[in-house]
């Protein structure tokens, strides 16, 4: 028990966990958070359930190469669930925060300003795993999936997933330094995601879309993550069908390492704890 | 580093802030002894959070020289702000998580903690322990903070009008948890409106107006009250009579005897905190 009279005496005796230690319990406290707001559970995991359900009832085409638009359409959704988990919810959750006095306040303890990013990489990764597997098992049992059959396959869902997931995290950290206020950042990221998904071969098959928009699309990590995905689900024929008629893993490796570093240089020059003064 | 310095948790000299062409803090002074409790007063607008602010290294001052416990709050280390408790003029949203949750998440941060379970109790939250942050009412949100501010055991203390929205009762508990505090050495500067806050708890009053400090002393001496006329009022045979007057004992000896004993409706007052102050910053705003 400690009392008021035996503060000067304690003072030099205590020590502080290190960054990784606060880290990884505010990740679990995040995880508590995430899990008790319906809104960001119904958001990022229940709605791309809902889509998939939806668009594999209502269109029944061929993607080509034996493979059914909704399995085509599924991988796609996989990687739009990382873009969930990472990009959206973070450039929505953090501007809310820093209105709500939660960030200032941290920023005045001792924290070490590397574990409140810690704790938001790990309630991304767990997220992301969470949605990926409930994505997985509705596509496996329903519209015929296969799950991976070389270790090979794993080792690219791995790295095309974790690059993938810390690109889209670091984006969404950057990107809430846009938001000005937690209301207006809903409305400034769901369009950007919407889009993305568009023009990078979630909704529409990739190779159908004008070649102008295959360049832009080309531009964002969001297109080399369903690409990777691709080549991971899909039957190794379908290479052929692609744009470059392989599945350009190099080139997936490069482009999403790019933005991990972008998307960190851009995070260290625009974040704020609060609002301008 | 003479001896009276040494002694000051904050000294500030000079301070200017302006937002545009807002002029906040006009070249404020301030310097607040260690273990010493310091309220602020002055009406809405005169400075006080930006004032407060700067010092807690939230916001950048355009110029003056200011020292927080030896260390210019425009680079701060984690180890200073261990030693820095805050609470902030605004109430903070810590949503769905629990009471427990962020005070026990909160105490990890800090060096040499207190005991996060005696930290609810001394805030008087105890029975909400484990309710969601958002189901808080407005007064044990901000008990929520007060607890958030005093986690670290810190040796400086900032409160920015810490007791909006608490119930009679709470501020009473709120006010022993101060004198606790500064018992145990703990240097308080605390903002407030509450002139019976400030009167309760204070070593010294700063009044600031228009972002300059007009008047620093002991609330008991604040505007010469000390010296102040008294008011004698009693009922005179047409109507209330009232005297000001520097020997209201001597007024009152002499009605005694007019009245041949009992004085019908006697009253003598001094001007509260409250009289001085207002009178204060009429006179500020009249110049
Ligand atoms: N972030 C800001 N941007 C622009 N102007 C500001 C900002 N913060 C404060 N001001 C202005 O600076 C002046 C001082 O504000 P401050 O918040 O310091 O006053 P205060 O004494 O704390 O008032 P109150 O008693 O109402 O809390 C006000 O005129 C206010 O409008
Ligand atoms: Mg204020």
């Amino acid at each position: 028990m400690t009392t008021v009279a035996d503060r000067p005496a304690a003072r030099s005796a205590g020590r502080r966990p290190g960054a990784l230690t606060i880290g990884l319990s505010r990740g679990a406290l995040e995880l508590k958070q995430f899990v008790r707001t319906r809104a960001y559970l119904v958001f990022t995991l229940l709605f791309p359930v809902l889509i998939v359900l939806i668009f594999g009832a209502a269109f029944h085409g061929s993607a080509g190469g034996g493979v059914s638009y909704t399995q085509y359409f599924v991988t796609g959704m996989i990687a739009s669930g990382l873009l969930a988990t990472g990009f959206q919810n973070l450039a929505i959750q953090i501007p809310i925060e820093r209105d709500r006095g939660v960030l200032k306040r941290l920023v005045g303890t001792p924290m070490p300003r590397s574990a409140y990013f810690i704790g938001k990489i790990v309630m991304v990764l767990v997220m992301s795993v969470v949605s990926t597997v409930i994505l997985l098992a509705l596509a496996v049992a329903l519209y015929g999936l296969r799950l991976p059959d070389t270790g090979t396959k794993w080792f690219t869902l791995v790295w095309v997933g974790l690059l993938g997931v810390i690109a889209c995290t670091l984006l969404g950290i950057a990107y809430s330094s846009l938001a000005r206020t937690g209301r207006a950042a809903p409305s400034m990221t769901t369009p950007v995601a919407l889009v993305l998904q568009f023009i990078s071969g979630v909704f529409f098959v990739y190779t159908s879309l004008p070649g102008w928009m295959q360049q832009i699309a080309a531009l964002f990590p969001l297109k080399w993550m369903t690409q990777g995905l691709r080549s991971v689900f899909l039957p190794d024929a379908y290479a052929q069908h692609e744009v470059a008629h392989s599945w350009e893993l190099g080139k997936v490796a490069v482009v999403l390492g790019a933005w991990c570093v972008a998307g960190l240089i851009l995070c260290l020059l625009t974040f704020r704890w609060t609002e301008k003064d | 580093m003479d001896a009276v310095t040494e002694n000051l948790a904050i000294e500030v000299r000079g301070l200017r802030k302006a937002y545009g062409t807002t002029v906040a803090v006009d070249g404020l002074d301030l310097a607040v002894r260690r273990g010493e409790v310091f309220a602020l007063l002055g009406p809405n607008g005169a400075g006080k959070t930006t004032t407060v602010e700067i010092l807690e290294g939230f916001r950048r001052a355009d110029g003056g020289e200011i020292r927080v416990l030896d260390t210019d709050p425009r680079a701060v280390t984690p180890a200073w702000r261990a030693r820095v408790g805050i609470v902030l003029q605004s109430t903070g949203e810590f949503e769905e998580l629990t009471v427990a949750e962020v005070v026990h998440h909160f105490a990890t941060y800090y060096p040499d903690a207190d005991d996060p379970d005696k930290v609810i109790e001394r805030v008087g939250l105890t029975e909400k322990r484990d309710a969601r942050a958002e189901k808080l009412s407005g007064g044990q949100k901000r008990r929520l903070d007060v607890a958030l501010g005093i986690i670290g055991r810190p040796e400086l203390l900032f409160l920015d009008e810490p007791t909006t929205g608490f119930d009679p009762e709470a501020r009473r508990q709120f006010w022993e948890l101060i004198r606790d505090l500064a018992a145990a050495g703990t240097t308080i500067l605390l903002t407030t409106h509450y002139l019976d806050e400030a009167e309760a708890l204070a070593d010294r009053v700063g009044v600031i107006a228009g972002g300059r400090m007009v008047a620093v002393a002991a609330p008991a001496d604040l505007g010469d009250r000390r010296n102040a006329m008294a008011t004698v009022r009693w009922q005179g045979p047409d109507g209330p009579r009232s005297e000001r007057t520097h020997t209201p004992t001597a007024v009152v000896a002499a009605l005694a005897e007019r009245f041949g004993g009992e004085v019908p409706g006697l009253t003598v007052s001094r001007p509260t905190l409250e009289d001085i102050y207002l009178s204060m910053i009429s006179k500020e705003e009249a110049e």
